[in-house]
């Protein structure tokens, strides 16, 4: 049965993965960094999402924090911010959120506040849903570790269904 | 014999300006690189992929503490100062304080350590921004996010057997295919082979191909000076 268990995991991340890979939200980077995890290093993607998730979080609030204010004008200040969030976006290939940033700093560029803000909530939402997917997929890896862990000892047992 | 053997080594030692040059990759020496970025998500993929391709690295958050690291402002030769020695410097473009452009030259601009190769990166594809970086003698500009055959390219090139890093280079120099120049795992071995000092090896790549299409690399620079 937990043999079951590992292979329908696996099922299921590969298809949260694929739905993820065809919204856009992720893109092949996403999956360089899963190349770059191995025995030596067998946490690195949920390491670096970690990471990711804490910088992004920093600058979201930074970049709401600028635009609340009514006689905001510091676009050059948002421009770095929105420079670093695309940039960390695309190491991890967060593509969606990456194209956000992108249309946020064009209308940073034009000085035009109504847009920053307007892509600003669009950010926030990119992000949430990034952040939720990507907890679920590592959630599922989680299990399947777990349920991967209990099952070669079963294996021995050749009697055991 | 021996004795004089180490002696007039170290008397080599004495005469060159860049430690770096004399590119001892024997087995006990490892590729040392030195990457600054102040994103720390990008510092931690940057190592990843660099500590994959068995470099050893040391990932630094600015210009300042790069330069700091090696020992920039200290009033020392390279010769007398013995500790921190790196073969490459990867420096991201856009830093707040410091510039990878600043930073690269500061390098180029300093006869200790204008011989350490210097590769930038950035998120944007600017060929203004390319082509000022590499006339300012970078040895290489990726475009992010970094993968592994970017760092795998850049090692087996700059490191491998066909290393052709010279201060005399050439036009197209880089244009190597791929298939032609030693997998990661050759290049692994090919480390423990004598070590070629850079003046001396002359390239002759012109008849290659490039195939690094996925990278964004240009190089329009002519022989550089020397």
């Amino acid at each position: 049965m937990l043999g079951l268990s590992v292979d329908r995991l696996r099922a299921d991340m590969n298809r949260l993965l694929a739905l993820l890979f065809h919204q856009g939200v992720l893109d092949e980077q996403f999956l360089q960094l899963q190349q770059l995890q191995d025995e030596s290093s067998p946490n690195f993607v949920s390491e670096v999402v970690n990471i990711y998730f804490h910088e992004s979080e920093k600058l979201l609030r930074n970049l709401r924090g600028l635009l609340v204010d009514k006689e905001f004008s510091d676009y050059k200040k948002m421009g770095i911010h929105l420079n670093q969030f695309m940039g960390s976006s695309s190491s991890i290939g967060a593509q969606r959120v990456r194209n956000v940033c992108v249309a946020f700093r064009a209308a940073s560029e034009q000085n035009n506040r109504a847009g920053c803000l307007r892509a600003l909530e669009l950010l926030e939402y990119e992000y949430c849903y990034l952040k939720n997917k990507l907890h679920e997929l590592f959630q599922i890896e989680q299990q399947r570790i777990l349920a991967a862990g209990v099952r070669y000892p079963q294996q021995q047992q050749p009697n055991n269904p | 014999m021996a004795i004089n053997g180490v002696f007039s080594r170290f008397k080599m030692l004495d005469k060159n300006e860049g430690v770096n040059n004399l590119s001892p990759f024997t087995d006990s020496h490892e590729v040392h690189v030195l990457a600054v970025d102040d994103s720390l998500v990008d510092r931690k993929v940057i190592e990843r992929l660099l500590k994959i391709t068995s470099c050893k690295v040391t990932a630094v958050e600015s210009g300042r503490r790069a330069l700091q690291i090696l020992g920039f402002d200290e009033e020392k030769t390279s010769v007398g100062f013995d500790g921190f020695k790196v073969d490459l410097i990867i420096t991201d473009y856009f830093m707040p304080g410091m510039t990878g452009y600043e930073l690269l030259k500061k390098i180029k601009g300093s006869s200790n350590f204008r011989e350490i190769p210097v590769v930038i990166m950035s998120s944007e594809n600017v060929l203004a921004r390319i082509d000022r970086c590499l006339e300012e003698g970078a040895e290489d500009f990726i475009v992010k996010p970094v993968k592994l055959s970017d760092v795998r390219r850049l090692k087996s090139y700059m490191f491998g057997e066909n290393r052709i890093h010279t201060k005399d280079r050439e036009f197209n120099k880089r244009k190597i295919d791929v298939s032609l120049s030693p997998s990661s795992d050759e290049v692994m071995s090919n480390q423990s082979s004598p070590s070629i000092s850079p003046r001396s090896f002359s390239s002759s790549p012109t008849s290659h191909s490039t195939t690094f299409l996925d990278s964004h690399i240009r190089r329009l620079k002519t022989s550089n000076h020397d």
